[in-house]
């Protein structure tokens, strides 16, 4: 065994750890692709999690609609981006609730960047 | 035989796809990113290539982790683009060029490059929105071979293979009987991240120097491990990797050295820093 990468503040690779761990999670995000599966979502949110078999973590980040605690239940980002889309959330809300930031604060960081 | 022009680079945000749709390319917001076109509008007209091969990621449209593959080259007649989730416009379906894939597949696992080869695949946002950058008006002129690049999964292929990926692709290119021009694009980057508590990093010094690298020591690149990748530059940064597979098509083509025909680069659209080059082989 290859011995684990220095860790990277804020960062979680999504290795094979997480993927095992996400499966079921990133699956039902993946099939937020159709919009049929997107109201199917909307309409029981419950009964859309058990058919996916998500969890008790995976469905209660959902349920909270937590990026961080998402990640935590093996969420990968572009998947998870995809349930975000369900709530018209952009990539500055989703920085901002991530980062403890107000979206202005967040935005603000990343111009600040390129200076 | 074929003839390789150049290659190209651009960001692929999807909210850039928004924007086309609502035609706010002039607003401040938008501006400083779409003027880096207009130079390479000018040359693209000039060249006409025929055919591009497209470096580019999935994003969770064609590909899901029941089946991920690390390199993927499409062997398509048309590749259609679809719903992604997030409400960006679906565009209609762009046109394949068989023959030039089918050399591809063979070059590239004659190299030993042990692809994954897709006669149907769905083209999200990364590889039609560069289409739609450099060919703004009218149906699409070019022909589509896209080569997907895994960078959803780790463990990512390290940047020195990429970099041998895009030579292998260069060779082919190089070697197709043909008498169409062919450029190749590279779609992705460049310093971004969307998840995690360092969600927003960008990392310009590091953006700059990868950008200088390309035009005169491309294999500066070919140091880094991805994980040196993703802590200089964001987890979705890691897709300077479509840059280098192109960088590595045109050291196929005309040695080491290209001539930058126009580039730009900004903070931020989005969460990104973006970037917009042409180099064109010697």
């Amino acid at each position: 065994m290859s011995s684990p990468l220095p860790k990277i503040f804020g960062t979680t690779p999504f290795d094979g750890e997480q993927a095992r761990k996400g499966y079921a999670l990133n699956k039902m995000c993946f099939s937020f692709n159709s919009a049929e599966n997107r109201s199917a979502f909307k309409a029981d949110e419950e009964a859309y999690m058990r058919q996916y078999g998500l969890n008790e973590q995976q469905a209660g980040a959902i349920r909270a609609r937590n990026v961080l605690q998402l990640i935590d239940a093996g969420g990968n980002a572009y998947y998870l981006a995809k349930f975000a889309g369900i709530f018209g959330l952009d990539m500055q809300d989703i920085g901002a609730q991530q980062t403890g930031l107000t979206k202005d604060e967040f935005k603000a960081r990343l111009v600040a960047a390129g200076q | 035989m074929a003839t390789l022009i150049g290659g190209l680079g651009t960001s692929h945000i999807p909210a850039i796809g928004g924007a086309i749709h609502k035609g706010i390319q002039q607003e401040p917001y938008w501006k400083p990113f779409f003027d880096g076109f207009a130079p390479i509008h000018d040359w693209l007209g000039e060249k006409k290539p025929d055919v591009v091969v497209m470096f580019y990621n999935d994003h969770g449209l064609n590909f899901f982790l029941d089946k991920m593959p690390t390199f993927a080259v499409g062997a398509a007649p048309e590749y259609h683009n679809a719903d992604e989730g997030w409400g960006i416009p679906t565009l209609p379906p762009f046109k394949g060029e068989l023959d030039l894939s089918w050399h591809l597949i063979n070059t590239l696992v004659e190299k030993e490059f042990d692809i994954v080869t897709c006669q149907e695949m769905l083209v999200d946002h990364a590889c039609t929105l560069p289409l739609k950058l450099f060919w703004p008006e009218g149906d699409c002129p070019v022909t589509v071979v896209p080569v997907c690049i895994n960078t959803v999964q780790f463990p990512l292929p390290k940047p020195g293979r990429v970099y041998a990926l895009g030579k292998a692709v260069g060779e082919a290119i190089a070697s197709w009987d043909s008498s169409k021009t062919v450029a190749v694009i590279a779609s992705g980057g460049l310093s971004h991240q969307l998840d995690g508590e360092r969600a927003g990093f960008i990392n310009k010094p590091f953006d700059l120097e990868f950008l200088a690298s390309l035009e005169s020591n491309p294999e500066w690149i070919t140091r880094f491990s991805v994980h040196d990748l993703v802590e200089k530059t964001g987890t979705q940064g890691v897709e300077l990797l479509m840059w280098v597979a192109m960088r590595g098509a045109l050291a196929a083509a005309g040695g080491s050295k290209v001539k930058r025909v126009s580039g730009n680069y900004h903070i931020p659209i989005s969460n990104t820093a973006t970037a917009v080059l042409a180099l064109e082989t010697a």
